[in-house]
């Protein structure tokens, strides 16, 4: 049954419901692939048995919603009822949620079940999965002829080796600034990071609260589609989520884009960015004209400064959020001091990497008295501006193609300025400080095959748009490259 | 504006993240490449350009003022390294 884990979402529940095989086989396919993907080290937890229950649900007919019979890995970012949930942190170390994060029970209401929960970088800060408590995720995929490493990005990066190795046929991922699509472009699939407000915060471990997005990540346009529609909803739980209904995107997708206006911002084109890269985003501008799309030169002027401000706001938010570890309520506690204060001092020295210690002192110092105001306001600011760009850009289009990330996947260990590794998400982070929808689609292979991905920005709750411009991209690329297996 | 190793202690003690001499060391150059770099936004004009507040516009919403949750106390408490009584529990704080 090795071939159910080859399928996409839609060719599960499509042969589910033409009984071509039961959702017990694929939830065995897919547990048994799991079991045998260990040296990937994307899944920190197994949940075979969760699997089962939802199939067996499917298969007996009392499970009858969208995703019945379809099982999920869920990013160890959103909090599970009963198992282990820890942003990837040592801090967190043992917490199992007593409630299910408002995403995770769309999605089992919806019919799905879990496989397991998947690494991350700690907090979702980071590019690469190298910041997890629980060591990195490695790529299925290698360069050609080589046996290095590869980082799957990040920080998303079990959520992409799960859907690239065949190990989950579709995940959930968080996006707070190019976590769901830097990875989806480093291993060959799609994701979409939808508009904020769309999936509800709540459940999920915050970040950066007016950044933090959830989205799906999956082989296929359609297969993100399909996944959105369950994950996205209003909840009253979550003070910014969107009092609106949720479109029926998978039924309204269309590749024809006849009379649309594809924006290609000037700035984008960025020196140091390979050749290669910015052959393809040429190549994806043909594809989109073949659809019918006019392309249109725009500008976003504010470009440059989008990953300075990120980097202040992010950092901001996330000292704020995380000031909640201070080993009284939940997680890991270091015993045998002697004050309060010292507990909290030595609890959390201990319980934090050093990319998130190095965030939460940047934030900390940012809206510290006498510099809130040069930093963290100015960086507001800024961010109107960025804002005001994409306003002023979608005048005069209904898409923007960029390519994803400035680089193909690079290797475990390479990257090892911070500085360095944030710029990997130049092109991601704008569309998240103007919470628009953004999506990685596979465009290619590099010289040395690997993937590259090509990204689509719409404006405000324009998913739909995105998701067409995607699947335009998705049927004239032909992307269907898989990494060989090694694992 | 660069920090010194003395203005990092101080953001480690905001912070409540305990730091030896060394880590302090080593750190100071990273924040002061790191803000160097975010300083960039000072060439930006920002004169009577507002912060951004709601990225994606829309009103905040009331709720209706009735108790709605509660009654959770084990719940809650579930996950406390140290639990007692029904409390979280934590070092003694006076001596």
């Amino acid at each position: 049954m090795t071939e159910l884990t080859t399928k996409t979402i839609a060719e599960l529940r499509d042969g589910l419901r033409s009984r071509q095989f039961t959702a017990r086989e694929i939830a065995e396919s897919y547990n048994a692939a799991v079991a045998a993907a260990k040296a990937l080290n994307a899944y920190t937890v197994e949940t075979p048995d969760d699997a089962l229950a939802a199939a067996e649900a499917a298969d007996s007919g009392k499970a009858t919603g969208p995703l019945a019979g379809i099982p999920l890995g869920i990013k160890d970012l959103f909090a599970t009822r009963g198992v282990d949930t820890t942003a990837g942190s040592n801090i967190l170390k043992g917490f199992k949620p007593r409630y299910e994060s408002t995403v995770t029970a769309n999605l089992r209401k919806a019919g799905a079940g879990m496989l397991g929960k998947l690494n991350m970088d700690e907090f979702a800060m980071g590019s690469s999965n190298e910041t997890s408590a629980y060591g990195p995720v490695l790529s299925p995929w290698r360069r050609s002829g080589s046996n290095v490493s590869l980082t799957p990005g990040g920080s998303s990066g079990g959520s992409a080796a799960a859907v690239a190795a065949g190990i989950a046929p579709g995940v959930t991922g968080t996006d707070t600034g190019g976590s769901i699509r830097q990875p989806a472009a480093f291993v060959g699939i799609c994701g979409i990071k939808p508009t904020y407000g769309r999936c509800s915060r709540w459940g999920i471990v915050a970040f950066a609260s007016s950044l933090d997005q959830a989205g799906p990540m999956g082989k296929t346009v359609r297969d993100c589609a399909i996944l959105l529609e369950a994950m996205a909803g209003f909840d009253p739980k979550d003070s910014t989520s969107l009092d609106l209904p949720v479109p029926q995107w998978e039924a309204n997708l269309s590749s024809d884009l006849r009379g649309k206006r594809v924006g290609i911002p000037k700035e984008y084109r960025i020196d140091g960015v390979p050749a290669e890269i910015n052959a393809l985003w040429d190549q994806g501008i043909e594809w989109l004209k073949d659809a019918g799309a006019t392309p249109v030169e725009i500008s976003l002027p504010h470009t440059k400064y989008a990953l300075p401000t990120y980097y202040i706001i992010a950092p901001a938010e996330a000292s704020s959020n995380l000031a909640r570890y201070d080993g009284v309520r939940y997680g890991l506690r270091v015993e045998g001091v002697r004050t309060l204060d010292d507990m909290y001092a030595a609890t959390r020295a201990n319980g934090f990497g050093a990319e998130v210690k190095r965030r939460i002192m940047i934030g900390t110092y940012v809206l510290s008295a006498g510099y809130y105001d040069a930093y963290f306001t100015k960086a507001q600011r800024v961010r109107t501006l960025i804002k005001q760009d994409f306003a002023k850009a979608f005048e005069q289009c209904d898409v923007i193609l960029t390519p994803t990330a400035p680089s193909a996947a690079f290797g475990i260990g390479e990257t090892t300025d911070p500085l360095a590794m944030y710029l990997n998400d130049v092109f991601a982070v704008p569309a998240s400080l103007a919470g628009l929808p953004a999506m990685s689609v596979p465009g290619g292979l590099d010289s040395q095959g690997l993937p590259l991905g090509l990204h689509l920005i719409g404006n405000e709750l324009e998913e739909q748009m995105v998701l067409n411009a995607g699947l335009a991209i998705e049927e004239r690329a032909g992307f269907n490259a898989r990494p060989e297996k090694w694992w | 504006m660069s920090v010194t190793n003395e203005q990092v202690r101080h953001i480690a003690k905001l912070a409540r993240i305990a730091m030896s001499d060394e880590e302090i060391e080593r750190l100071a150059p990273e924040l002061n490449n790191i803000l160097g770099w975010v300083e960039q936004l000072g060439e930006v004009n920002t004169d009577g350009v507002e912060p951004l507040t709601a990225v994606i516009d829309q009103k905040l919403r009331l709720r209706d003022d009735v108790v709605n949750d509660g009654n959770i106390r084990d719940d809650v408490l579930a996950n406390a390294p140290d639990a007692q009584h029904g409390f979280f529990a934590v070092p003694k704080v006076i001596e």
